[in-house]
């Protein structure tokens, strides 16, 4: 089969660290974080710690381009998409697909004081996203928890490569609210400081919402980097925790790596997932030193942002075209001292390097990871 | 293309009846949607304690993926391909009812567990160990274009040797599952006409 090169092109991200990709990035340069200490009885009955998008700078953001009604998420969602949709200038044909990716949607219109008729449904959120814009391909809404986002970007890909699309946007988005706080708190999964990936001192996930956007394209100009291999296969473990071995991550790695024709040695970053939950964090660096990439320079952008669940692969992926073209890798903000039982590079200061490939890697509940390898087109 | 793919199996689960391949394999007209699981479960067989602690949509996904996977064919390397309209908001709407009233405050991790749509796919790949590539949809109704696409994307690329594709519908005591095995075996050929019959069927 003649698989085409397909590249990533223009991102965008709307974050409590800011609303620009130039913006997140100095933030992350300077070792800003978007977590906070909340208390809000509305969402939580005690106190939490959670990344939040300021509700009057998003609406004042979003005043800017429209009049109209929509959700806290469609906002953040179509403001993602803006960027990237009019830097592309891509006609919004039967050829132009749009896939939205999220975890929980507008959960919250379930409590009637924001009820929206229908947007309750993951594809009427994605019908009022692409609504705004024009798309007129039916949006294919991806929801397979933490690996959403960059399930997404792989998905894109694979549909370019199938002939469906020559371009795809994907936008990615999910909100803190009071029913993913009550239910990873009741997993007793929350810490109780602002999360710290990779340490010895973690002591589970901070929440964060966000929403990111990119294009993924057959058109080389503007590219950034070619999505080079991909995988997203199960660990057929457990469904709310992952597997001791790592096996769903290490068969994903080794499948994104034998499609883009690379030997583990090749990769120059890791992008992991980092959710700072133990389990979680051990099981990414077994997967890492089996697959021989415990070397490899490593960070988790949960520090920063918080776990944005269905947002966070693609904003991590956003990110981390960001360290390859500057050549730029980013502290794993919170790491202090190692906290795994097998050594893994972790990158504790900002430093230059030169980037080539890299990986990007999520792994969530129901025993989903995805792997994708991203190669510098510069 | 190189290849032709074929459909080798289906099933189809609404209405408190199953059919497989076309012919009726079970009913249980007048039940309840988990009495009627409970004498699936029980008419095929099966014995997997796990299968009571799902939620609805998890068990209409195990009990369609158990009588096509259970073939005596090797199916290590099948994909799943599942897609639905009302993603988790079965359960989503019970583990909402546990977190509205203050006075009321009990959130359950082992409902919240289920409050993603592809824990479906979860349960049926621990139950088959199936180390294979797994991925979740959400469509307005199912989606005969895509399927074949992304099927044919995945057996084309050698991601998977089959794919097992699903749509698994579960809101409201409203449900469908109707699900269908791909691979280079069968007779049917993977079309996107033929997938709409079978659906339809």
């Amino acid at each position: 089969m003649n698989r085409r090169n397909v590249y990533i092109a223009h991102t965008s991200c709307i974050t409590p660290l800011g609303f620009t990709v130039e913006s997140n990035v100095q933030a992350i340069e300077n070792g800003t974080t978007g977590i906070s200490h909340w208390e809000d009885d509305a969402l939580l009955p005690e106190p939490f710690f959670a990344a939040r998008i300021n509700d009057n700078t998003l609406d004042g953001a979003f005043a800017q381009i429209s009049t109209a009604t929509y959700s806290r998420l469609e906002k953040m969602m179509i403001l993602a998409l803006q960027s990237v949709v009019s830097a592309a200038g891509v006609a919004l044909g039967q050829k132009t697909g749009l896939i939205l990716s999220t975890t929980k949607g507008n959960i919250t219109a379930l409590n009637g004081s924001d009820r929206l008729a229908g947007g309750v449904y993951l594809q009427g959120l994605a019908k009022n996203v692409a609504g705004f814009f024009g798309f007129t391909a039916q949006p294919v809404v991806i929801s397979n928890a933490c690996v959403s986002g960059i399930m997404a970007v792989s998905v894109a890909k694979r549909l370019i490569q199938a002939g469906m699309y020559d371009n795809v946007f994907v936008v990615s988005g999910d909100e803190v609210s009071k029913f993913v706080l009550s239910g990873f708190n009741s997993f007793k999964a929350m810490s109780p400081q602002p999360c710290k990936p990779y340490s010895a001192n973690r002591e589970g996930v901070s929440l964060g919402e966000a929403a990111a956007a990119v294009l993924v394209t057959i058109n080389s100009e503007n590219a950034k980097a070619i999505v080079a291999g991909d995988g997203s296969i199960n660990d057929a473990n457990h469904i709310s925790g992952p597997s001791r071995t790592g096996e769903g991550l290490v068969r994903s790695i080794e499948s994104a790596l034998n499609e883009a024709g690379v030997e583990a040695n090749a990769i120059d970053y890791v992008s992991a997932h980092g959710t700072a939950t133990p389990f979680n964090d051990e099981m990414e660096a077994i997967a890492l030193n089996r697959l021989e990439l415990n070397n490899v320079p490593v960070n988790s952008f949960k520090g920063y942002y918080g776990h944005t669940l269905g947002a966070s692969g693609l904003l991590e992926t956003v990110i981390g075209l960001e360290t390859m073209e500057q050549g730029r890798l980013f502290a794993s903000l919170g790491y202090d001292e190692p906290g795994v039982s097998q050594p893994i590079n972790v990158i504790a200061e900002n430093k230059d390097s030169e980037i080539n490939y890299w990986l990007k890697t999520a792994s969530g509940f129901g025993g989903c990871n995805t792997a994708v390898v991203f190669k510098n087109v510069n | 293309m190189a290849d032709k793919f074929y459909i080798s199996g289906y099933c189809t689960i609404s209405n408190n009846r199953i059919v497989l391949n076309g012919e009726e394999y079970f009913s249980a007209p007048d039940a309840a949607f988990t009495d009627f699981a409970k004498q699936a479960y029980k008419h095929a067989e099966t014995d997997y304690a796990k299968f009571f602690k799902m939620d609805n949509l998890s068990k209409l996904s195990f009990l369609a993926s158990d009588l096509l996977l259970n073939n005596g064919a090797d199916n290590s390397n099948t994909a799943l391909l599942f897609a639905n309209a009302s993603s988790s908001l079965d359960t989503d709407v019970k583990y909402n009812e546990s977190i509205i009233d203050a006075e009321n405050y009990f959130p359950s991790p082992a409902v919240f567990v289920y409050t993603l749509p592809n824990i479906c796919m979860g349960e049926i790949s621990i139950r088959h160990k199936l180390f294979t590539e797994n991925s979740f949809f959400v469509f307005e109704g199912f989606n005969s274009d895509f399927f074949v696409n992304y099927a044919t994307s995945l057996l084309e690329t050698a991601k998977a040797d089959k794919v097992l594709c699903g749509w698994v519908e579960y809101f409201k005591d409203d449900y469908k599952a109707f699900m269908y095995l791909v691979s280079k075996e069968g007779t049917t050929e993977h079309t996107e006409n033929n997938i709409q019959t079978l659906y339809l069927s």
